[in-house]
C-alpha cells in the first residue's frame, strides 16, 4: 500500500470514529465556528471607532483575517498528531510502537487524528472571506483564485512547519510546549492585520524568523493588486508563500535531528 | 476558627500544588508576552493613525496599553473553564467522596478554586510586572510599558476591587463546575465559555473602546466586574461614585452568583448519579 491510500485509510477510520457521534462532532464544530467568529467583533469595534488606518479598511482586514483563519484550519485538521506528540507520544513511550512500523513516522503522525470539529474555524473564515469580497466588491479572476489556493498552501505549510517544530521540542521537554501557541495561536492573530500596523522589530522577525507575512501579509497584497507600501518589490509578493514551503523543510530537518536523538521515556 | 480549617487546609494545598508548574507559568508568561505585545501595537495602530477620533476616545493609548498589560498578567483570574479537579472527579466518580466529607462541598470548591486560581496568579503577574512594567522603561520604551495607578487612593481602590474579581471569577467557576456535574461533561461547556469571557471581561479589547450604544450594557453585565472594572478604577478612568458603583456591581453580581451557586449545587448533588468505579 502506498503512502497516499493508506493516509486515506487513516482518514476513513478517522472520520468514522468521529460519526459514531454525529451530534457531538456537529456541536463542536458549531463551536469551534462560533468562538473563532468572535475575534472579528473587536476589530470591527476597532474601525468603528477609530475609522480606517494606514490606508487599510476593515474590507481588506477581513481579507487578511479569513486568509490566515482558512490556512491555520488546515494545518490544524491535518497535523492533530503533531500538536499532541509530547503529551500522547513521548510521554507515555507510545512514540517507540511508531518506530517499530515499517512506515515513516511523520505519516503515523498526521494520520493519527483528523478532527472534524476545525472545519468550524475554515465555516467562519470562507464566510468573512464572501463578506469581504462583497464589501470591496472584489472580482474573483482566476488568477486571484489561483493566488488566493498558492497562498492558502503555503499557509498550511508554515502553520503545520510550527506544529512540527512544537513536536521536535518535546523530544527534550517531553510535555507539549504551550509556549508553541503563542506561535500558532498568536500567529492567527498577528496575521489578521497588515503587518504596516506592527513595529519594525517584529515585521523583521515575522518575514525573515518565522515568516508569517511572507504567508498573510504579502500575497494578499498581490490577490488585491496593491504595492507593497512597505516597499517590497511587486515581483516578490505573488512568490512569498514559497517561504511556507521552505520553513516546513527545515522543520523536517529538525525533526528527522529529533528522531535520531530520540531515548524513549516509556517502560 | 476550628470551622474554618478544613477550608484554609485545601486552599493551602491546592495552591502549593500549583506552584509547582514553574514550567508552565513560564510558557504560559511567553505566550502573554507576545499576545500583549501584539495588541499594544495594534492598538498604537489604531490610535495613533486617527488623532481626532483617539481624542475622543473614552480612554487614552497610554491607558490601553496599561489595561492591555493588566488584561495579560491577569489572565488566570478569568473564569475560562471549571475546575480541572471537579471535572476529573465527575469522570472518575471521586466525586463521590467530596459527597461524604463533613464540610459544605460548595464553600470547599470554593476555596479550592481560589487557591487554583491564585497560585498561578501570583508568578504570571510578577513576571509580568518585571517585563512590562520595569524592563521596557529600562530599554527606552517607556510609552509603552505598564503604568502603574494614577493615584494612591486609585490604587487602593484597586486592590480592593482586584480582590472582588477573584471572589467573583470564583463564583462563575462555581457555577460552571455544578453545570459540569450536572452535564457529566466538561468540554461542552468549556468551549462556550471561552468567546464569552475573551470577549465580555474586555481581554480581547478594552470594553470602552466598544460602540458607545453598548457601553452601559457592558459595564453592568457580570464579567466587567472580573477584569474591566478594575482595570478602570487602576488607570483613574472610573473615579469616586462611578468607582463605588462598579465595586458595588461586583459584590451584587458574586452574592447572586454565590446565592445561585449554592441553591443549585444543593439540587444538583441531591440527585448524583456517580460514574466509575
Amino acid at each position: 500500500m502506498n503512502a497516499l491510500s493508506l493516509l486515506g485509510r487513516y482518514f476513513g477510520a478517522s472520520m468514522r470514529s468521529q460519526m459514531q457521534y454525529p451530534a457531538s462532532a456537529m456541536m463542536l464544530t458549531l463551536a469551534q465556528l462560533a468562538s473563532t467568529a468572535i475575534e472579528i467583533v473587536s476589530i470591527w469595534a476597532l474601525f468603528d471607532r477609530f475609522g480606517a488606518v494606514k490606508g487599510w479598511a476593515f474590507g481588506e482586514v477581513m481579507f487578511f483575517y479569513a486568509l490566515i483563519g482558512i490556512s491555520f484550519s488546515f494545518a490544524d485538521f491535518l497535523t492533530r498528531g503533531f500538536d499532541v506528540f509530547g503529551s500522547d507520544f513521548v510521554r507515555t513511550g507510545a512514540f517507540d510502537r511508531l518506530l517499530l512500523r515499517p512506515r515513516s513516522a511523520a505519516l503515523q503522525l498526521v494520520g493519527h487524528d483528523f478532527r472534524i470539529s476545525r472545519f468550524g474555524r475554515f465555516f467562519q473564515a470562507s464566510i468573512i472571506l464572501a463578506i469581504a469580497t462583497g464589501t470591496l466588491g472584489f472580482v474573483w479572476t482566476p488568477q486571484a483564485i489561483l493566488l488566493a489556493l498558492w497562498t492558502i498552501a503555503g499557509g498550511v505549510a508554515f502553520f503545520g512547519a510550527l506544529f512540527v517544530l512544537q513536536a521536535v521540542m518535546a523530544f527534550w521537554t517531553v510535555e507539549s510546549l504551550e509556549a508553541v501557541n503563542a506561535l500558532t495561536y498568536g500567529g492567527v492573530y498577528a496575521g489578521q492585520f497588515p503587518i504596516s500596523f506592527y513595529a519594525r522589530w517584529f515585521r523583521t522577525f515575522l518575514i525573515f524568523i518565522v515568516p508569517l507575512a511572507c504567508v498573510s501579509y504579502f500575497p494578499v497584497l498581490a490577490i488585491l493588486g496593491r504595492s507593497d507600501p512597505l516597499g517590497a518589490p511587486d515581483w516578490f509578493l505573488p512568490l512569498a508563500p514559497a517561504a511556507g514551503f521552505l520553513f516546513l523543510a527545515l522543520a523536517f530537518l529538525a525533526w528527522r535531528f529529533g528522531v535520531s536523538k530520540y531515548t524513549s521515556t516509556g517502560s | 476558627m476550628d470551622a474554618l480549617r478544613p477550608y484554609i487546609a485545601a486552599f493551602n494545598s491546592r495552591f502549593l500544588l500549583m506552584m509547582q508548574y514553574r514550567a508552565a507559568a513560564l510558557a504560559g508568561f511567553f505566550t502573554q508576552c507576545w499576545f500583549g505585545a501584539v495588541h499594544v501595537m495594534v492598538l498604537a495602530a489604531f490610535y495613533l493613525g486617527a488623532p481626532e477620533a483617539a481624542a475622543a476616545s473614552p480612554i487614552t493609548l497610554s491607558q490601553a496599553v496599561t489595561y492591555t498589560w493588566l488584561a495579560q498578567g491577569l489572565l488566570a483570574v478569568m473564569p475560562w473553564n471549571g475546575d480541572p479537579e471537579v471535572a476529573a472527579g465527575v469522570r472518575t466518580g471521586s466525586i463521590s467522596y467530596d459527597r461524604l466529607r463533613p464540610v459544605d462541598a460548595y464553600a470547599l470548591w470554593y476555596v479550592r478554586a481560589a487557591g487554583w486560581m491564585t497560585a498561578r496568579l501570583v508568578p504570571r503577574v510578577a513576571l509580568m510586572i518585571l517585563a512590562a512594567g520595569i524592563a521596557l522603561p529600562l530599554i527606552g520604551q517607556g510609552q509603552w510599558a505598564w503604568q502603574p495607578p494614577s493615584s494612591l487612593s486609585a490604587a487602593l481602590l484597586f486592590a480592593l476591587s482586584e480582590t472582588l474579581a477573584i471572589a467573583l471569577a470564583c463564583a462563575i467557576v462555581m457555577l460552571i463546575n455544578i453545570i459540569v456535574v450536572a452535564t457529566l461533561n466538561a468540554r461542552g461547556i468549556n468551549i462556550l465559555m471561552q468567546p464569552i469571557v475573551i470577549i465580555f471581561t474586555g481581554n480581547l479589547l478594552p470594553l470602552a473602546l466598544y460602540p458607545d450604544v453598548v457601553r452601559v450594557a457592558l459595564f453592568l453585565q457580570p464579567f466587567a466586574g472580573t477584569l474591566d472594572i478594575p482595570n478602570r478604577i487602576y488607570f483613574g478612568n472610573l473615579t469616586g461614585q462611578m468607582a463605588w458603583a462598579g465595586i458595588g456591581l461586583q459584590i451584587f453580581w458574586t452574592v447572586l452568583f454565590i446565592v445561585l451557586g449554592r441553591f443549585w449545587l444543593g439540587r444538583v448533588m441531591s440527585r448524583l448519579e456517580v460514574q466509575g468505579g
